[in-house]
Order: structure tokens, then sequence, then C-alpha cells
């Protein structure tokens, strides 16, 4: 359910956060035993679990480096979660110091985590706000302090979108948001799906229910519609390790056991 | 945040052949490979291995280096796995696996040199105890950094976590300061209270609309605000919603202010719930609708007003009127001044409707200023009728004053415009005690006084008399009452027998109505015929006797296309009617009757001059094989040769001929040669003739010898109820006498 802007987000440490598990999941500290005893209890059904996050995380950096080469230098990272290692500022400012990265989270806990984390740096701004209001988002006066909208930007909705029921219309959202981009601009997006292991899916959509976002996976057609107005870039829409990966050897190996699919779009 | 992409600090010693650097880069990946996706470490494997590579560098470098501290070099390494994110145990235990599966050979460090680039003593034992340490010291290293990682990101997180607390605590402080200006500043009462009805806090404004203080409302339970106008429904609903059965209501409901005023507002009463769903709290929105009912008030005002004038209209003065009679005492007398305007409708065509409804305005005013305040009202019952309502009146004579006063405002001269305009009034007064009659009553009195008042000369008033009323109300009443007395079955249909003057055997039936009245007992036709042919009830009642005479008839004599016949009377308006061929055609079939058997009776005054339509429906009725007759036939001669033209059967000569002719000694008078040529006369046409009044055999006798068919009345029989002739002493043998009847006789209509 969506709450009214101006009413407060509520901060229940009581339940698990999609954004704590995921810090679990890559090997971090930053959760709590709430958080650990449900991630402990997904992997124990699903064992590929903690390999799926990396692989999850792994393109995200690799398609920060794609679009910072092709001169990008603004980055909105929606659903950026917990600042682990390995964030999108630190791999876009590594491809141009000057790279200006703002964060968005809805979760209250990540948001003022990385608040701490980013506090002193310039080229950086950290906001809550929930990705299903595009309006009030691209209103903030931080995003707009540190992001010129007339100039392209990579938006980054990495293993977030999975987390916006059908109800609430993340089409719409995505749309909405599609529209303040300037052309050239980039989305950057992955998307868990039950198609790559369709008989773990339920279960672990299960174990979500117990967080503020449980999931909504998608076929691979429906997260095509994301990329409307969009031009898919090569390799298009595959499953996570096929995007452009570091050891294509590697990355061969039943790539579907991710369940994940990824892509990058250029907005026309 | 601290990037783990740096390099780590470049290898000091690191002077090895390139042979051995070889075995490292080996050495490094095979580490790599093995703790690859232990954690996520944001490097490609490329780099990881290149991270590797230097710290087997500086690994190697110690072991050559006798003066080297072997467990620092480790306990950094073991760090810069961590710094790497490499944070999972299994990482750790991957790279002993790896390291302890080798020998410092392998990297080409097999033992230490000397400062002078020797190697030392040691051999081979001592390189290979500096290994272990050095392994152990990885894992040492490891461990103390993943801890403090581990503690540091805790308490990141943990203060994250109260900075996201405090920040909510901060919005929910902001956002509650918002909803308490909304709470303070709504003009709309607002009102919370625990499930206990207890209540927790109300808004200014609701202080403001009931008027108690700030604390009273606090010391106070919901209950509290019952208050007496209420219906049982608001407390049903409020029970329900405490019980959580429904999760809000509303309604309109007065509630009690502090200086004891009642006061009518709109109340939405919600549950409030918290997050698992259980009911907590109510909330009471309440506002002030006052205004809003008296705005309805006005437009029911209106609707009980008339808004030309502004008093009360007819169904508002009936109101009262009723409540009057409802509500007083026993031996209450009541009187009532029933007025219209002399001449109105000429005003209104002559100087127009607007200076009409002027004039009626003025009468208005005049006739208010005139009860004043005496407790009398005043209505417009519509047009320019007006009624002045005297409530506890002591008699006449009040009345009657009043009606003179009533003729004299009416009378002064009026302004209209640059007119000088003088109307006058009639008035009719009725003054009674109010247990002897009733509203309707008293109204009817009135208007029939009124009517009284303007027959005898207008401009006067004319008192109630109830004799003279008795007279108007028999044919009054009468006739209002006939449609509901043809509901109720009160008419009835009498049979006389027609029988043919040779043999006596029966020629026909003649139906006649018969009312009986309540009040008045049997009433023959001649009482109210008439009255139902004015008012229109004629057709219903026509239509009534025919279903009835026919079904008799067909008890009687079954189907037949010959023999004795129904013969059933027209009234005149019944003839100008279209439905009628249909209704005789209905109460045929619906009766098993042949047409045959049926005869209509139309005088002979309905069909003079007969418009078109009448000849028509004659025609109809002929064709279809009914039989009619001609009533009452005698009082104009001259038009026998006009019935020629009619397709007729009978000839129904009036009682008057047969009470003329005089006694047995003058058969040859002039009177009997002219019923003698009328009866040949109407032979001539083919009709058949039949005398009407026939009292005695000497009647009958003189008839047969001028050649009449049939005869009707006392001699023959008077008209009975059908129960009283349930068989005709001769029907027996008709079907001997008659060889027509036919084998579908008894096959009449269900
Ligand atoms: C699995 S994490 C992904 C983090 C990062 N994007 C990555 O892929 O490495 C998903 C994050 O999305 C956030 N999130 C979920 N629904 C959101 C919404 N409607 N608006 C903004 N953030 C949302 C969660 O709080 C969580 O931090």
């Amino acid at each position: 359910m969506e709450r009214p802007s101006w009413a407060p987000a509520e901060v229940d440490l009581t339940r698990p956060s999609a954004a704590r598990v995921y810090d679990f999941y890559l090997g971090g500290s930053h959760n709590l035993e709430v958080d650990r005893r449900m991630a402990r209890e997904a992997i124990e059904l699903w064992p590929d679990l903690p390999a799926i996050m990396q692989s999850n995380r792994a393109f995200m950096r690799r398609a920060v480096r794609y679009v910072a080469e092709q001169g990008i230098t603004q980055f909105l990272d929606i659903g950026s979660g917990i600042p682990t290692v390995g964030n999108v500022h630190e791999a876009a400012q590594q491809a141009d110091p000057r790279a200006r990265v703002v964060y968005v989270d809805n979760d209250p806990v990540a948001v003022a985590h990385s608040r701490a984390i980013l506090g002193g740096d310039e080229r950086t701004a950290v906001i809550q706000a929930d990705l299903r209001q595009p309006e009030a988002l691209f209103e903030h006066p931080s995003l707009t302090a540190t992001l010129d909208l007339d100039q392209p930007l990579a938006v980054l909705m990495v293993a977030v979108l999975h987390f916006v029921p059908d109800e609430d219309d993340p089409n719409g959202a995505v749309e909405k948001i599609r529209a303040r981009l300037a052309g050239g601009s980039y989305l950057v997006l992955s998307h868990a799906s039950a198609e790559g292991r369709p008989e773990k899916a339920g279960s672990h959509r299960q174990l979500y229910r117990r967080t503020a976002t449980p999931m909504t996976m998608r076929s691979r057609t429906e997260l095509e519609n994301f990329f409307d107005g969009f031009e898919l870039v090569e390799p298009g829409l595959v499953w996570l390790p096929l995007w452009r990966p570091d050891d294509p050897a590697a990355a061969e190996q039943q790539p579907e056991r991710t369940t994940g699919y990824a892509g990058v779009g250029r907005k026309r | 945040m601290r990037s783990p992409e740096e390099e780590p600090p470049a290898s000091t010693g690191g002077t090895g052949a390139a042979g051995d650097d070889g075995e490292v880069q080996r050495l490094a990946m095979v580490w790599a490979g093995a703790v690859a996706g232990t954690s996520y470490v944001p490097l490609p494997q490329g780099e990881v291995e290149q991270l590797l590579v230097g710290l087997l560098r500086r690994m190697k470098a110690v072991l050559l280096d006798a003066s080297g501290c072997a467990r620092t070099v480790g306990m950094e390494v073991g760090a810069a796995l961590i710094d790497a994110h490499f944070t999972n145990p299994r990482s750790l235990s991957r790279t002993l696996d790896v390291l302890l599966g080798e020998c410092p050979a392998t990297i080409g460090a097999s033992s230490p040199m000397d400062a002078d680039g020797n190697h030392g003593a040691g051999g081979p034992r001592m390189a290979e105890r500096r290994w272990k340490e050095l392994v152990a010291a990885v894992a040492e290293g490891f461990s103390s950094a993943l801890q403090e990682r581990a503690l540091r990101e805790q308490e990141d997180i943990l203060a994250a976590a109260a900075q996201a607390r405090e920040q909510a605590r901060q919005e929910l402080h902001v956002s509650e300061e918002r909803f308490r200006a909304v709470f303070e500043g709504a003009t709309i009462g607002i009102g919370i209270g625990d499930l206990d009805g207890r209540i927790l806090d109300v808004n200014p404004a609701l202080v403001r609309l009931l008027g108690y203080p700030l604390e009273e409302f606090r010391r106070r339970s919901v209950n509290e605000f019952m208050h007496p106008a209420d219906v049982e429904r608001v407390w049903q609903l409020y029970d329900e919603l405490i019980r959580g059965e429904r999760d809000h209501f509303q309604l309109e409901k007065q509630f009690q202010r502090f200086n004891g005023e009642s006061v009518w507002t709109n109340l939405t009463v919600s549950l409030l719930r918290d997050r698992e769903g259980l009911p907590r709290y109510q909330l009471a929105l309440i506002h002030d609708v006052t205004a809003l009912r008296e705005l309805r008030r006005q437009l029911e005002f209106e609707a009980h007003h008339d808004s030309l004038t502004g008093l009360a209209n007819r169904k508002m003065f009936l109101t009262q009127l009723d409540d009057l009679f409802a509500t007083a005492a026993a031996g209450t007398r009541a009187g009532l001044c029933f007025l219209d305007l002399d001449g109105f409708k000429a005003v209104n065509d002559t100087l127009g409707h607007e200076v009409g409804d002027h004039l009626l305005v003025m009468v208005a005013r005049r006739l208010e200023s005139l009860v004043g305040d005496r407790g009398l009202s005043v209505a417009r019952l519509g047009g320019d009728e007006f009624v002045v309502l005297v409530p506890g009146s002591s008699g006449s004579t009040e009345l009657i004053a009043l009606a003179e006063e009533i003729l004299a405002v009416v009378a002064r001269p009026l302004r209209l415009g640059s007119r000088q305009v003088l109307v006058t009034a009639s008035v009719g007064v009725v003054e009674r005690s109010i247990a002897e009659i009733t509203p309707a009553e008293l109204l009817r009195a009135a208007d029939m006084t009124l009517y009284w008042a303007k027959a005898d000369g207008k401009s006067q008033w004319a008192l109630f008399e109830p004799e003279r009323d008795a007279q108007e109300l028999t044919r009054y009443s009468l006739s209002s009452a006939l449609p509901a007395a043809l509901v109720r079955q009160d008419l009835l249909v009498h049979y006389q027998p027609l029988r043919r003057l040779v043999d006596g055997s029966l020629h026909g039936v003649e139906a006649l109505v018969r009312w009986n009245h309540p009040r008045l007992g049997l009433l023959g036709p001649e009482n109210f015929i008439t009255l139902a042919e004015q008012s229109g009830s004629i057709v219903a009642l026509g239509r009534h006797v025919l279903q009835v005479a026919c079904r008799q008839a067909f008890a009687w004599f079954g189907a037949r296309s010959s023999g004795p016949f129904v013969s059933v009377n027209l009234a005149t308006r019944q003839l100008r009617e279209e439905s009628l061929v249909e209704d005789v055609r209905q109460a045929l079939s619906n009766s098993g009757l042949r047409p045959q058997q049926l005869q209509l009776e139309i005088t002979e005054s309905a069909v003079i001059g007969t418009d078109p339509l009448t000849g028509r429906t004659l025609q109809a009725l002929a064709d279809m094989g009914v039989r009619l007759a001609i009533d009452d036939f005698g009082t104009g001669y001259s038009n026998l040769i006009y019935l020629r033209r009619l397709p007729l059967d009978e000839l129904k000569l009036d009682g008057t001929f047969l009470r003329e002719l005089p006694g047995e000694g003058g058969v040859d008078s002039l009177d009997v040669q002219l019923l003698a040529s009328l009866i040949s006369l109407a032979h001539l046409l083919n009709l058949t003739v039949i005398a009407e009044g026939v009292e005695t055999q000497a009647q009958v006798d003189l008839l047969l010898s001028l050649g009449c068919d049939a005869g009707q009345g006392t001699f023959f029989g008077a008209a009975r109820p059908p129960e009283g002739i349930s068989a005709f002493d001769d029907l027996d043998d008709l079907d001997a006498a008659d060889g027509s009847a036919e084998a579908d006789a008894g096959t009449g209509p269900s």
C-alpha cells in the first residue's frame, strides 16, 4: 500500500528487509538477526542464492562500466540498497572521477546507512523515495541539485522492479521516469524471473512476504515492455552472467540458474 | 567508503627469477579459482588474480628475508583478503587449503637469504616452519580483520537503524503536528474516544459546537451524548461499530449543547483499527447542519405553501385540519369559512393574469391581517378559493360575524396599479362539533354552502343547513358511492318474465338492475341510472349487468339459437360508448349464451336523431345476431317511420297505452284503433310487439284481439331475484317444445 508522501515511513526492525538480506547474501554484515534468519532459510531451500546475488551485483558493475565508457557521467541508482562494496559511484568514478551519482531507496535504514557512508561526497546524493512515485523523486531538490536532467544519464533499476507488484503499475512508473530522461540516456535493469528455475520461485516468493517488499517474478516478455522507448544494446535482455561477461568462457555454465534477466537500453 | 580495489603495496624484495614468478602466477590462479564465488568481490576474475599475485609475492619476499617478520606479513595478507571482500569463512578455508597444499619451494622461497644474499643456515626445515607460520598468520589476519569488519558493519547498520528511527520519529512528530494543526484548525468537530466510550480528545470546533469545556468532554463518555430525540437505530449502529461489525456509520443526530439547547448535526463515526486490524479507537466527525436543515425546512415550506401568496396550501391545510380533529378534546367545535371571489375569472380574462395574481395576493394579505393573532389559520386551496379555519369555535354566530368581516375586507376598494378595483366574495359557513363530523365532511359542507351562497346571488354568506344538504347529499352520495357499490357487489339483477299472449309461454325475461344500498335499502334503476349516466359510472354498471344477465340466462336456458331470451336495458350513454359492441361480445362469450338469446332494449329517445356512431353500433349488434328492442315506445308515434331504418326486432309499448285505454265497453274507441294500427304497422315492419304494464286478463284479451304478440307486467309476474325463479314453471318442457335445442347446450363457460 502506498502511503501519502507526508506520512512518515515506518522503521520496523522486526521484519527482514530486502536491502539487508541482500547485503547478507553478498557477504556483508550490514544486517540483523531477522535478516539472516530469513536468508539462511532461503539458502537452505535454494543454495544458489548467494551466487545469484553476486551475479546480479557483478552485472551492475559491468553495466556501469559499459555506460561510463559510452560517456555517461550521471547515474541515478533506484533501489540502491545498502552500499556494500562495489557501489555505483566507485565503479563510475573509477571510469571518470567527475561522475555524479544519486542513490534512491525507500528503505529508511538503507537510506540512513548510505547517508552515513557517503556523507562527505559532493558528487553523490541519497534520497529516500519510492520509485512508484517518480514525480516526487524527480522533483526532489537533492536530485535536481546533483544531476542535470537536460543531459543524458543512466538510470539503474537493478534487482528492484520485482519488488513492485503489478497492481502498483511498474510499467507506468518506468514510463514516467523515461519521460524525464534526455535522449541518449540509458536504462540499466535486472529482474528476477521464474523462468530459469520455476520450481524454486514459489517458495522464494513466499519468504519475501515477510518483508515490506514482496516479490513479483516476471517473464522475459513482460520485462521487454520495461524497455519501451529504449533500444536494447547488445546482447539484449539475457541471463545475468551472459550480459557482456568479463570472461565469456566462465559465464556459459548454466546461466539460467541465476533466474535473473539483465539488459541495458538506450533512450532514442 | 573505502575502495577495496586499491592495489596492495608493491612487493618489496621480489627478486626471484622469472621462472619463480611464473610459479607465483600459477598459484595465484589456483587460489583465485578456489575462493571465487565464496563472497561478492567487486573485481573481474583477472584482477582478483592480480591481487593474489601481489599477496603471494609479499609472502615469498618475507620467506626470503630472514629478518622479515612472517607473522606480520601473513596477517596483512589475511586482512587484504577481507579488504577485497573475501568475507566468507569459506574464503579462508579455501585459502588455507591452497596454501598448505604448497611448499615454500614452489614459489621459489625454499630458504631465506641472509643480508649478503646467501641462503641461510636454516635449510628446508626452517623454510617449512616459516611457511607454516606465515600461513597461520594469514588465518589470524583474516579472522581479526573479518571480526573487525563485521563489528564495524554491525555498528554502522545499527547506527543507521537508530538514525532512521530518529528520522522517522521526527517525521512522525512533524506529521503529528500537521495532524494537530488539522485537528485544531478544522471547522468540523472531531472527537476521539476509546472503545469503552471514554472521550480522549476533542478539537476546538467540537468544543465550540457543543459548548462544553474540554475537561468536561474528557470527563464524559460517549453514551452521555445520547439525546432524548435519538432514534434507537443510532445506538444500535454505535454498538455494532464498537463490536467491530461495521467500520463507520453516518446519520443526522441532535446533541444537547452545554446550555441545554439542541443542535442538529451530521455525525460520522469511524472505527480506527491498529496494524493487526484490531479495533482500537473511535473517531467522530460532527458538523452543524442547522442551516442545512433550515434550508430543507424552507423547501418543505414551499411544498406546503402556496408560492404566490405564501399562505398554507391545500395539502398543508388538510394536514392542519386532520391534526385539529385528531388532537381536539371531546366537545370541541370548529368552524370554517370557505370563500371565493365573485367574478374572478372575468378579472383574469379582462385585466390579465398578472393583475389577477396581484389581486389574489392582496386578498391573501387582507385575510392574514384580519385573522391576525386570533389563532385562526388561513389557506389558499387553489384558484381564488380561500378558507379560514376557526378551531374551538363557540357557535354559528361567531362564524357568521367572521364571514361578515371577511366580506367587508374583501370588498374594500383595491388599487391594482393605477386602477381601482372592486371585488366581492361569497362565503360558505359551517360550524359544527368535531365529534359529529369528519374533516372531509366539514370541508365538503363548506364547499356546498359556498355554492349555495353563489347560487343565491353572490357577495354574501350562506350558513350550512343540514336538511337542504340532505337532499342534495342523496344525489351526491349515491352517485359517488356507485363505483364502490359495484365493487362490493351491492348491485343486483332481478328478472321479470315476458310471456306470449296466445299460450302464456315464456317469450323472454327482462333483466332489471337493483341497488341494495346499505342505508337506503333496495333502490330501483330510476333512482340511480341517470346519476350513473352523469358520473360516467354507467359504463361499468352496464357491463356488469350484461355479464350477470347473460350468465343467468345461460344457467336457465343453455345455448340455443332460438327460444326465450334475456332482455337487458341500455342507457342512452351506453350506446354512445365505443366499447359497447365489445362488451356485448365479451358477455356472450364469457357466458356461453348465443346472440339470439340476448335482447338489448333502447329507448326511443336514444335513437332519435341518432348520430352515425349509434347507427353503426346498432348495426354491428344486429349483425352479431343480438335482438334489439325499442323500450317505452309511445311518446312519439311519428318516429315509427324513422325506426324503420333501424335493425330492430321488437317494439315494447309503454305502459301508458294500456292505462289510458277505457274499460271493457269502449273497445272501438279511437285509442284502441290507434293502438291496433300501431301494432299492425309494427308487424308490417317485421317487429314483434310486446305490451308493458299488463295487469288484468281483460287487457290480455284486448291485446290478443289487436294482434299484440306478448306482454309483461304484474299479471305475468313481477321482477324477482333469480333465486326466486330458479326454474320457470314451463322451462322444463322447452326442450320438447323447441326442437332447435342444441347438443352443446350444456357446455357453457367454465
Ligand atoms: C535487492 S536490493 C538491490 C540493490 C542494488 N540495486 C543491487 O542490485 O545491487 C533492492 C532494493 O530496492 C529497494 N526497493 C524496493 N522497492 C522499492 C521501491 N518501490 N522504491 C525504491 N526502492 C525500493 C529495497 O529497499 C532494496 O534496497
